[in-house]
């Protein structure tokens, strides 16, 4: 279970990226995530995995704060929390199963030397990881000579093989062909059916959270507007959350 | 992108690329070392080496013609390497000691040690080195205002101020070098790049910081593996980008200031090898490291004795060469980051 409680993030400049933000996410949910632009997802998603440090504010996690961690603790738990960049992130030059295996870094020390890091289980890890998005076969290609579904496929793999308590990825289908986005939602669903893991997903086309999403939060300008089921996301409601961004722009 | 001769980056590929790097280093080191006014045949080179020969050739080959062979194969791999280490820490194409004001800083320092200082141990030069390599990088970085590194490093902004920096740092090199008294400045024209009158001094001052930093950087191919995945992802993964980064930086700056002192600023050899590295053995940096070191070697020494080779008695400095390769290739990799 994720608590987020009075979750607070000012940038430098002043802006309220997240406005006093309070929300339960139970165990296994599949979350959207949606709001304009600029309204606070991303910055959400990044407090959560802390790549964004919160101004104030907690965020239990399994019964921990993370809000405050540091050092050594913060790194044990962001291993923890998978990630998948819209971007992808992968080293394009390496192989899909040398990216994947990027996943067990955070359980090694980054001083490790230069040869035999992983272990046999690192590697079993990671190849069950590409087995899961059906790209056993690629496991030795370069990655650059993927698709981008395909790469973004391995990006999720990856995230899987850090064998994460909680999954988050921000807009993972932005940057591919609209027809793609069923590939990458499916795959994200199959797996949090299968292990249970929540999944919170940044998404700017409804549709697919409607199909997708089990719950959903919508964010405008750094507040909580709205949440709960999906099946709630009337277009009413959609008008709404849409609209006040629309009218501050 | 494709992977160049249709072949896949594997530890086998990178074991004979390196093997064969290896055995074309050896056999140009015999050549140059029976280069000079009097051609010592390979054979007697080869025998001079493990003992044998006649007592003059020993002299020549082992006391003459060895330090310089040795200063120049050191100094390239160091170059290379930090070109490497930096490449990977910056996450930038561009990144080179020559470039990033690294090389120019370890010059000056240089300079003005030995010019402020002639008794000074012969030890002492490389820490000055070191210092000023650590001034112009810390420059370069101020300027670029990336100096916290929180957002990363921004790439082509970074190469920009670098290349002003160590033109202007350069150029008060040029300056000090001028206004020193006769003889004492020409002696120190190593410095803009040759490893012309490389001595067994000289040799002895860089060897034992090559004998360290070597190893060290092969040490950290790991660590500059993860950090190229770049801050965010490495960061979200649960590795410690910060110390990490400082720790590859610290050696990377650290190899070219050593290097500096034996060599000059050697152009582009921080930048080339380590790019052709990459295409000959992949990115993975266990594999790159030692193959940019092999090349960056190779390289130095070639430069060199094509240098002494050329146009007898004339010596052209081995910067010359290393430039004349590097400028194109810069300007390539310019055209294509931008």
């Amino acid at each position: 279970m994720i608590e987020v409680r009075n979750l607070t993030k000012a940038f430098p400049d002043g802006t309220l990226a997240l406005n006093d933000v309070n929300v339960t996410i139970p165990d296994g949910d599949f979350v959207a995530v949606i709001g304009l632009s600029g309204a606070g997802k991303s910055t959400f998603l990044r407090c959560l995995n802390r790549l964004v440090d919160p101004t104030s504010g907690s965020i239990l996690v399994g019964g921990q704060d993370v809000a405050p961690l540091s050092g050594r603790k913060l790194q044990l738990y962001r291993r923890t929390v998978g990630f998948v960049f819209q971007q992808f992130n992968l080293v394009t030059r390496l192989s899909v199963l040398d990216n994947v295996l990027h996943g067990r870094l955070g359980y090694h020390s980054t001083f490790s030397g230069m040869l035999g890091l992983y272990t046999e289980d690192d590697y079993a890890r990671a190849r069950d990881a590409i087995r899961l998005v059906g790209l056993s076969e690629k496991e030795d290609t370069r990655v650059s000579s993927l698709s981008g579904g395909q790469q973004q496929r391995v990006a999720i793999a990856r995230a899987i093989a850090q064998d994460p308590q909680l999954m988050l990825a921000d807009e993972p289908m932005a940057s591919l062909d609209p027809r793609l986005s069923d590939v990458i939602l499916g795959l994200l669903r199959g797996y949090n059916e299968e292990k249970g893991v929540s999944v919170l997903i940044n998404i700017h086309v409804l549709e697919h959270a409607r199909r997708y999403c089990k719950n959903f939060l919508a964010f405008n300008r750094g507040r909580l507007v709205a949440s709960g089921p999906i099946a709630d996301l009337t277009s009413e409601l959609e008008t709404e959350i849409y609209a006040g961004s629309l009218d501050a722009l | 992108m494709t992977t160049p001769l249709g072949a896949r980056y594997t530890n086998a590929r990178a074991l004979g690329v390196a093997g064969v790097l290896a055995a074309l280093t050896v056999v140009l080191a015999v050549l140059a070392l029976g280069l000079g006014a009097v051609a010592t045949p390979a054979a007697q080179v080869w025998a001079a080496l493990w003992g044998g020969g006649d007592d003059l050739t020993r002299q020549l080959v082992l006391d003459l013609r060895l330090p310089r062979v040795g200063v120049s194969l050191l100094c390239g791999a160091m170059f290379a390497a930090s070109g490497a280490m930096m490449q990977g820490v910056i996450r930038n194409p561009l990144a080179s000691p020559d470039i990033i004001g690294v090389g120019a800083g370890a010059g000056l320092a240089a300079t003005v040690f030995l010019l402020a200082w002639p008794a000074a141990p012969p030890g002492g030069l490389p820490w000055a080195a070191l210092a000023g390599a650590w001034g112009g990088f810390g420059l370069v970085l101020l300027l670029s205002r990336e100096w916290r590194g929180a957002g990363g490093l921004h790439p082509v902004r970074l190469a920009l101020v670098g290349v002003a920096v160590a033109a202007a740092l350069g150029a008060v090199q040029q300056l000090v070098l001028v206004r020193a008294p006769d003889g004492l400045g020409s002696a120190l024209t190593f410095l803009t790049g040759t490893v012309y009158g490389a001595d067994a001094g000289r040799l002895l001052s860089v060897l034992p910081w090559a004998l360290v930093l070597l190893p060290a950087a092969l040490l950290l191919s790991r660590t500059l593996d993860v950090l190229n995945l770049g801050e965010d992802l490495a960061t979200g993964l649960g590795t410690r980008v910060g110390p990490a980064r400082l720790l590859s930086l610290g050696v990377g700056v650290a190899l070219a200031g050593a290097a500096v002192t034996g060599a000059g600023i050697l152009g582009f050899v921080g930048l080339l090898a380590p790019h052709l590295a990459r295409l000959l053995v992949g990115a993975k940096h266990g594999r790159m490291l030692p193959v940019s070191m092999l090349l960056g070697a190779l390289l130095v020494l070639a430069a060199d004795t094509l240098g002494r080779a050329l146009l007898p008695p004339l010596e052209v400095p081995a910067g010359i060469f290393t430039t004349l390769v590097g400028a194109p290739y810069f300007l390539y990799l310019l055209k294509r980051t931008a």
